[in-house]
Parts: C-alpha cells; structure tokens; sequence
C-alpha cells in the first residue's frame, strides 16, 4: 500500500519571542503520487522540516491542507513513517528493541514482532547486531536500525527529513542504496529531504526545489532515468544532466 | 531562583561512565588504602587519648566507645533507637521521593504551574528546616509523622528539581516519533519519560537517601522520644560522650547503607550503559 500526498496552499508560520508572525513555509500546492520518490531540496532555513513536520501531522498549518489520499492530516498516524538526521535510538533498548517498538506501541504480540524484526535484520545490514545497545554503533549502523524502525511498521508514506545527512559520504551511499532497494519492493510513498544533489537524483522521481524562507517551490524537475538503478548510472551523461539542472534551479535560488 | 532558570537538562547521564578494568595493583590499593587510612586515623585517636590531653569525658578513648557499643547493643537500645530512626528516614524519603516525583512531572509538563508554584518552592528552599522544624513539631507533634515531614521536606526540592530536569530533557525528536506511532499517553510515560529521566532521578534518588537521614535527625533533635537523634541528646546531657560517637557513627553506617542500596539499584536499572552506549 502506498499513499498520495497533497500539500494545498499549505503554509506555516512560527511567533518570534517579539509576538511578531515569521513566515517559514509556503503557500505551496504540490502532490506526491502514491507509490513515488520525490525529494526536497532547499537552503537551509526554507521550511523544509517544517513541510515534514505538517505532513507528520506533528504540527498544524497557519493556512492550507496538507492530506493523505484524500484525508486532511489533522495528527500523527502510524501509516506514516519518520525519520530524522538523528537516528533517534532509545540507548536503553537493544538493537532488536529498537526495531519493535512501533509494534509494541501498536499492541503486536510479542513473537510476531521479533519475527518481523529478526526479518529484517539481514537486509539492513545488522544480522550479528540485534543484542547491541546502540551506544556501541557507529553512525551509520544507528541510522541502519532507524530505518528498520521506520519500515517496521509498513507504511504508506515514508517522511524523511535529511536522513542520512550526518554521515560520511561512504556510508550514505550505501545506505541510500540500501533504502532505493527497500523502496523498489515495497513502493512506499516517499518524500525525502536532502541537500545532496547526487542523491537526490540518483535516488528520486522527481526533485523539488524550494526557495528561500518562506519556502515555495522554485523547481519541479522530472527524473527519467531507468529503473531499477545503480550506482554506475550515476556516470552517464543522462544523469549528469539531471544533476546540472537540479544545480542549476539550487543556485538560482 | 527560577526553576526554569536550571541549566537545560543533559540528555547524557550524568554520572561518570563505569572505568575499564583496572590494573590489578589499583584494583588491591583500591580497597586497602580506604582501610589504612581508616586505620591512621584510629591510630591517631588512640595516641591522643593515651597522651591524656583531654579529659576522658571530652575525646573518649576508642576501646571506651567500643565498650560502650557493646553494651547498647547488647542491652537493645542501640536497636531501639536505630530501628526508629530508620523507620523514619525511610518514611521520609518515599513520602519526599513520591510527592517530588509527581509535582515534578507536573512541573515539567505544565509552564503554568511553574510559574504558580516555584515562588512557594524556592522560598520553601531557601529557608533552613532546622529553623522552621519548631513549627512542625507544634502542628504535627513529636512523634514520628513530624520526623516523617521534616525528611520529606529536606529531599523534596533536590528531587523535585531533578525530576523537572529529567523529564524536561526528554529528547523531543523522541517524543514526536512516537506521537507518529500513535503512542497513547500512558505509553509515551512508560517507554520513553520515565526511562529517559531515569540517570537523572537516580541521581536524586541518591542525594535523597543522605538527606533524608539528615532530615529524620533534625526532627529528633528538635523534639522526640526515642531515635538515635534522640540518643545523642540524651547522652550529651549526660556527659556520656562515648554513646554520643557510637550513635553518630550508628547514622553514618545507615546513611552509607542508604546510599549503597541506591547506588546498586541505579547499576542495575542503568546497567545498559556499560554495555555501550
Ligand atoms: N519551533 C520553531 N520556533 C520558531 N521558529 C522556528 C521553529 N522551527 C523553525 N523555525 C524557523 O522557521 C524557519 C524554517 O525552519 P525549518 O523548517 O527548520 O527549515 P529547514 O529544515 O529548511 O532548514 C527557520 O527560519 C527557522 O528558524
Ligand atoms: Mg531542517
């Protein structure tokens, strides 16, 4: 299952301590198809983890309607995955605990999650990790389990907000390659902020641009390459010239 | 003092991380050099009485204070008296802890009663409880409940401040993914505050343990009818200074076993941090 997201006249706007209004986000109109990858780029500052924050339902709109298939997104909903720059562990729980604790909350039975945790494993990567507390991970591991966190649970819609952005260039790689296979099975809707260009193209359907704060869409670029991709894609001319365009929407904005 | 003037609460525990294993020389002078100085100064004690500078009744010697411990235990006293005290201070620290850690949780939840409570708070620190355990004793006698309340007293605002501190720090990207799991109230309190506060309330939890005993003390110094507070009262009066050492040295083992017992429980709960974290 995967869901369409709909940003309508969505804005948002945050109380300065002076009781002044400060415009963060929008008016922005756009859709994520169900079933797609769309990534967000955008100077920092523009409001892109406030449009998550919306989109979470974690926060309300000072103007517009952001909705799931046709419903206005009014909380938080367990069809909807996150994740942060932050993995955002419990450092109390295993590895393994970690992973089931979407489950748990949901009221899933015991062995049925650490089946489905147990699962998963071996694709993130962390078959020999499940009794590690995750103080003794590295970065990228940290972030491996908040992704089967975020899995775990089936989504609809995955909401990424710069993931994979305090990793070493080597390990985002990988681990973005990792997350293009998961997708490419299960065709979650995905709506992933980043501010690498590669992988933004390498990873998207479709890469969105936004201005400066207040954020709107200054770019709505197609990515038409073949799937399923690789990495040796990434050297063709025809990506090339995607990643220009997108450079070239960045920097005029 | 604001409370909401304290230092934005770490996220990291605050205690020291657990050492490697230590050399195996360290590991021995660990434990032996505690003892010899214990030793020197007993020595010193023994050398000072036998130098007769004081009067027998001023520094009594050591082998007067041990006679003089034999004696109450055997006749019972000593038991009486430290079986009250304890009763006391263990009263005193669960009432203290309990209203500490619900106030605070409130506090921490609600900017509105912050503001309400903390003049009433501070001004409640910042005085003495010696100076207001009179007041107490009037409104709740000299028995036990006035013991009770003087210790509660003494380890509420420590606690209090910690549990504020604790739940404050909860790491609010925590607190939104799990309102994305739709996370009743009940299990947000469960899986995420009160596991996350706990380094900190365990901390207070062991600065509580000593006080309350201080606490217990200060209600049977002021006014009571048995208790080793009590005792030391009583002895004094009598100039029979060695039961005066042996009740001080009977709360100073209390006071290190309370403060033991919290300690091994907080090895135990946080025992996932020397697993790595
Ligand atoms: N909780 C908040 N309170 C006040 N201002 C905020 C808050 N969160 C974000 N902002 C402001 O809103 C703007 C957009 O922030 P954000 O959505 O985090 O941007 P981005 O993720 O694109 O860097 C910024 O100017 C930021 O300072
Ligand atoms: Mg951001």
């Amino acid at each position: 299952m995967s869901a369409r997201i709909t940003a309508s006249e969505l804005a948002a706007a945050y109380q300065t301590p002076d009781g002044d209004t400060l415009p963060a986000l929008g008016p922005v109109s756009f859709h994520v198809e169900a079933g797609s990858f769309v990534c967000l780029l955008g100077p920092s500052g523009c409001g892109k983890s406030t449009l998550i924050r919306l989109l979470a339902g974690l926060q309300r709109p000072s103007r517009g309607q952001a909705l799931l298939d046709n419903h206005v997104i009014m909380q938080p909903s367990r069809r909807v995955g996150l994740m942060f720059q932050d993995a955002n562990l419990m450092p109390w729980r295993t590895v393994l605990d970690n992973l089931t604790l979407p489950l748990e909350v949901a009221g899933v039975p015991k062995d049925e999650r650490l089946a489905a945790a147990r699962a998963l494993l071996p694709a993130l990567g962390l078959a020999d990790f499940e009794a590690a507390y995750p103080g003794a991970l590295s970065g990228g591991m940290a972030q491996r389990v908040a992704l089967g966190r975020v899995l775990i649970q089936k989504p609809d819609a995955l909401l990424l907000d710069e993931p994979f952005g305090a990793l070493d260039a080597m390990t985002r790689e990988r681990i973005s390659l990792d997350l293009m296979d998961m997708w490419e099975r299960q065709r979650q809707t995905v709506l992933m902020v980043t501010h690498d260009i590669h992988e933004a193209a390498l990873l998207a359907d479709r890469v969105l641009v936004f201005s400066r704060r207040p954020g709107r869409i200054a770019a709505d670029i197609r990515v038409t390459l073949p799937r399923p991709r690789r990495l040796e894609d990434t050297y063709g001319a025809a990506f090339g010239q995607i990643a220009g365009q997108v450079r070239a929407a960045i920097s005029r904005t | 003092m604001q409370l909401n003037a304290l230092p934005k609460s770490p996220t990291r525990p605050l205690t020291l991380p657990l050492a490697g294993r230590p050399h195996p020389f360290r590991r021995f002078s660990r434990r032996l050099i505690p003892l010899l100085s214990l030793g020197l100064l007993l020595l010193g004690w023994q050398v000072v009485t036998m130098l007769e500078l004081y009067p027998a009744f001023i520094i009594p010697s050591p082998a007067a204070v041990l006679e003089k411990a034999i004696e109450v235990t055997g006749d019972g006293r000593l038991w009486l008296h430290a079986s009250t005290t304890l009763a006391a201070v263990l009263s005193g620290l669960a009432v203290g802890v309990l209203a500490a850690l619900a106030l605070g949780y409130a506090i921490a939840k609600s900017v509105l009663l912050e503001t309400v409570l903390s003049p009433v708070i501070v001004a409640l620190q910042s005085t003495p409880v010696v100076a207001y355990a009179p007041l107490l004793i009037i409104w709740f006698g000299s028995g036990l409940t006035s013991k009770i309340v003087t210790g509660a007293l003494i380890v509420f605002f420590p606690m209090l401040i910690n549990t504020v501190v604790g739940i404050r720090g909860v790491p609010s990207d925590l607190r939104d993914l799990l309102r994305s799991m739709e996370a009743t109230r009940w299990q947000t309190f469960v899986k995420l505050e009160v596991p996350a506060a706990m380094p900190v309330l365990l901390s207070g939890l062991k600065i509580s343990a000593t006080l309350a005993v201080i606490g217990a003390v200060v209600g049977e110094f002021v006014s009571a009818n048995a208790g080793l507070g009590f005792l030391i009262n009583l002895a004094r009066s009598q100039y029979d200074t060695p039961l005066v050492i042996v009740a001080v040295l009977t709360l100073t083992v209390m006071a290190r076993l309370l403060y033991g017992t919290a300690t091994w429980f907080e090895r135990r709960a946080l025992a996932w941090r020397a697993r790595g974290r």
